[in-house]
């Protein structure tokens, strides 16, 4: 550390001369008006002021702090005001997400709108809606059913592969398979989720025939995407189980299967259950492997295995990318936005039931 | 995750009488180990089904690929508006990214830090075709005038020559959203690993007199660099093939050096784009641009699992 001694004070203590308390927040309110001022003289803007006011005081601050305390002070205080800038700067847009998918997604967002599906609207009724002629109608119901069954889909073929890979890793895998099993799941997790789409596209396009697109083309590519995420949480989980349960069921003469089963995965179970949750949640939002393998439709699909399919991130792509009227987009643009607040419901809902699960279920501990 | 566990082994045999060979134990263990091969089945099908189906593309009639220069003159322009809209989202988002983390790590309140945490992972998991939306709706309109400003400016660096777009529909805006998506992803990283650091050495060097700023220098980055970069990486690859952001934001065309113009595109959102509505060679020759995605992406998270051997307990998987 390179530091300029210590300034021995007049008075002879040992304490240094430092600013007051108060001068932060005195800085910054005359920040405040300089930066008003410097935004004023180039017209008034809110980016302006706040760019204006955070130099300003950044300036003052390190310069008083450099007079008064020394450098070492003020590069600290030019850092801590550097660190809360970033913070602050990126609340901006994260708030600004959630405040636009609130404000434009509430007004369409309701009973209507989640149990009535696309089939027969067209541009004519969203001109006459928005000329006020006739009521806004269309929902999503079809999108919603169908990112239900996709997903459940996904969830059945994942979390099968995916828990039982992983008790493989943990409870059986020595030498080559394991590591090979561990590194290309490493590998998975990194496929692009539009690459994992053109994969289940490509393969249903080869055994049913080119241009093949149901929910089914769907659930495998998010498969793909899943079952990496299920193998490394649960592995982790079932990596923290205690060995001396699993010693003392072998000492009770258990075979091994059954121990795995009803002593390591119960005790896991709490973790393992979050994991997956956490999983879901993951790739019920994904859109990109969706609309090159499940397609399209304004209709209610109940049948994942035939003909196209419609999920709510396709539903809020389309909507948004290829309004119903071309000339009145909006009542599109409001359903994608209700759409999009739906996903969001669903998707901060998941993380909520993971964390209550992980927290709830949690083995007790008695010591 | 590389297998040194010893610990989680079948106690070694020692009595002289081996154990029952019981049926249960054989169908369970190779029930695991026939999902474990499944999962590398997949992996190569996916290579696999991704080769076959690409080869077409690769060996056509140059003039039959869209363009009529061959494969390779066809996919360049949209490999370098993949790279450059995430090394625009990866400049943007790092500093802040990494601002944040110290902020909730070290800075803020520690009742006020508990709670930022537990909503950034929140953000994180907020799907990208939402972010999309916000991208088109709300990101686009209100950045159009500084990209006019740069272009007016600036125009004189082959990056921001004008005519700015009227909608600000840009490559630019396109990875501004991108950072957006990729910070709470750094974020909860990097937050992480700031606050694994060892208790003793910080307060050994505020006990040195060191200020927060010192303490933070020599003893949380260092620490924290292998968690660090491993997050930038994997930020990074989820850059390269983020498709819906990227799709809805720009205004794809073709190649220019402009950012701030319409035009450009990613293989990602060309594929988004075009795939649905294509058939014949043009479904071959998108799947090869998948393919290159698909090579780049694996080459940045290699690098990125390689970076963090240090600290494996960080999967890219949220």
């Amino acid at each position: 550390m390179t530091t300029d001694a210590v300034p021995a004070t007049a008075t002879g203590t040992l304490t240094h001369r430092r600013l007051p308390r108060y001068a932060p927040a005195v800085t910054l309110a005359l920040s405040a008006a300089v930066g008003a001022g410097l935004s004023a003289a180039v017209g008034f803007s809110v980016p302006a002021f706040v760019v204006g006011a955070l130099l300003a005081y950044m300036a003052t601050i390190t310069i008083a702090a450099g007079v008064v305390e020394g450098r070492r002070k003020a590069v600290d205080r030019l850092v801590t005001s550097l660190v809360y800038a970033a913070f602050g700067i990126a609340l901006v847009p994260l708030i600004s997400v959630v405040w636009s998918v609130l404000a434009n997604g509430l007004p369409r967002f309701g009973a209507e709108f989640l149990t009535t599906s696309l089939r027969n609207v067209t541009g004519l009724h969203d001109q006459q809606a928005a000329e006020g002629l006739a009521p806004y109608i269309g929902g999503a119901y079809h999108a919603v059913l169908g990112t239900f069954l996709i997903t459940a889909l996904a969830t059945l073929i994942s979390v099968p592969v995916g828990l039982l890979a992983s008790i493989y890793l943990v409870e059986y895998g020595r030498g080559r398979l394991a590591r090979a099993i561990t590194f290309f799941v490493d590998v998975m997790t990194g496929i692009p989720s539009i690459v994992a789409g053109l994969f289940a596209a490509a393969l249903f396009g080869v055994l049913f025939g080119v241009g093949t697109r149901n929910g089914f083309a769907g659930a495998v590519a998010l498969s793909v995407l899943m079952i990496p995420v299920v193998v490394r949480s649960s592995e982790e989980m079932l990596r923290i189980v205690p060995n001396e349960l699993r010693e003392a069921a072998y000492a009770l003469g258990i075979p091994k299967w059954r121990a795995v089963v009803r002593v390591v995965l119960p005790t896991a179970i709490s973790g393992i259950a979050s994991g997956i949750t956490l999983a879901i949640a993951r790739v019920v939002g994904e859109t990109a492997p969706l609309i090159v393998t499940a397609g399209f439709t304004s209709s209610i699909n109940n049948n994942p295995f035939a003909d196209w399919m419609m999920s709510l991130p396709a539903y809020v792509y389309s909507q948004a990318m290829r309004p119903l009227s071309g000339s009145t987009p909006e009542p599109s643009l409001d359903r994608a936005w209700a759409a999009a607040l739906t996903l969001v419901i669903i998707v901060m809902a998941l993380n909520l039931v993971a964390r209550l699960v992980a927290r709830l279920f949690a083995p007790k501990n008695s010591r | 995750m590389t297998i040194t566990t010893t610990d989680v082994q079948t106690p070694p045999n020692a009595s002289s009488t081996p154990a029952k060979n019981r049926a249960g134990d054989r169908n369970f263990s190779w029930a695991t180990r026939g999902a474990g091969m499944l999962i590398l089945v997949v992996l190569a099908g996916v290579a696999a089904f991704l080769l076959l189906e690409s080869l077409p593309a690769l060996s056509a009639d140059p003039a039959d690929i869209e363009g009529g220069e061959g494969f390779f003159a066809y996919v360049w322009p949209l490999v370098f508006g993949t790279l450059a809209a995430a090394l625009i989202a990866l400049i943007v988002a790092t500093p802040l990214a990494l601002g944040i983390a110290l902020f909730i790590s070290h800075y803020a309140p520690r009742r006020l830090s508990q709670g930022l945490g537990y909503v950034v992972d929140l953000l994180a998991a907020i799907p990208s075709v939402v972010y999309g939306l916000w991208g088109i709706q709300w990101l686009a309109p209100n950045v159009r005038g500084a990209w006019q400003w740069l272009a007016d400016h600036l125009g004189f660096v082959p990056l921001f020559t004008g005519p700015a777009s009227a909608t600000g529909r840009t490559l630019m805006t396109a990875g501004l959203v991108l950072a957006v998506m990729i910070l709470p992803i750094i974020t909860a990283i990097a937050r992480e690993v700031f606050l694994q650091t060892p208790a003793l050495h910080q307060e050994a060097a505020l006990a040195l007199g060191a200020t927060r700023w010192e303490m933070i220098r020599m003893t949380v980055l260092p620490f924290g660099r292998p968690g660090l970069i491993s997050g930038v990486m994997l930020g990074l690859g989820r850059a390269l093939g983020e498709t819906m952001a990227v799709a809805m934001v720009l205004s794809t065309g073709g190649f220019t050096w402009s950012m701030v113009t319409s035009g450009n595109s990613t293989i990602a959102a060309e594929i988004a784009l075009d795939f649905p509505e294509s058939a014949g060679l043009k479904t071959n020759t998108l799947i090869a641009a998948g393919l290159v995605l698909f090579v780049i992406t694996l080459a940045v998270n290699m690098a990125a699992r390689r970076v963090v051997t240090r600290r494996q307990a960080f999967s890219g998987a949220n």
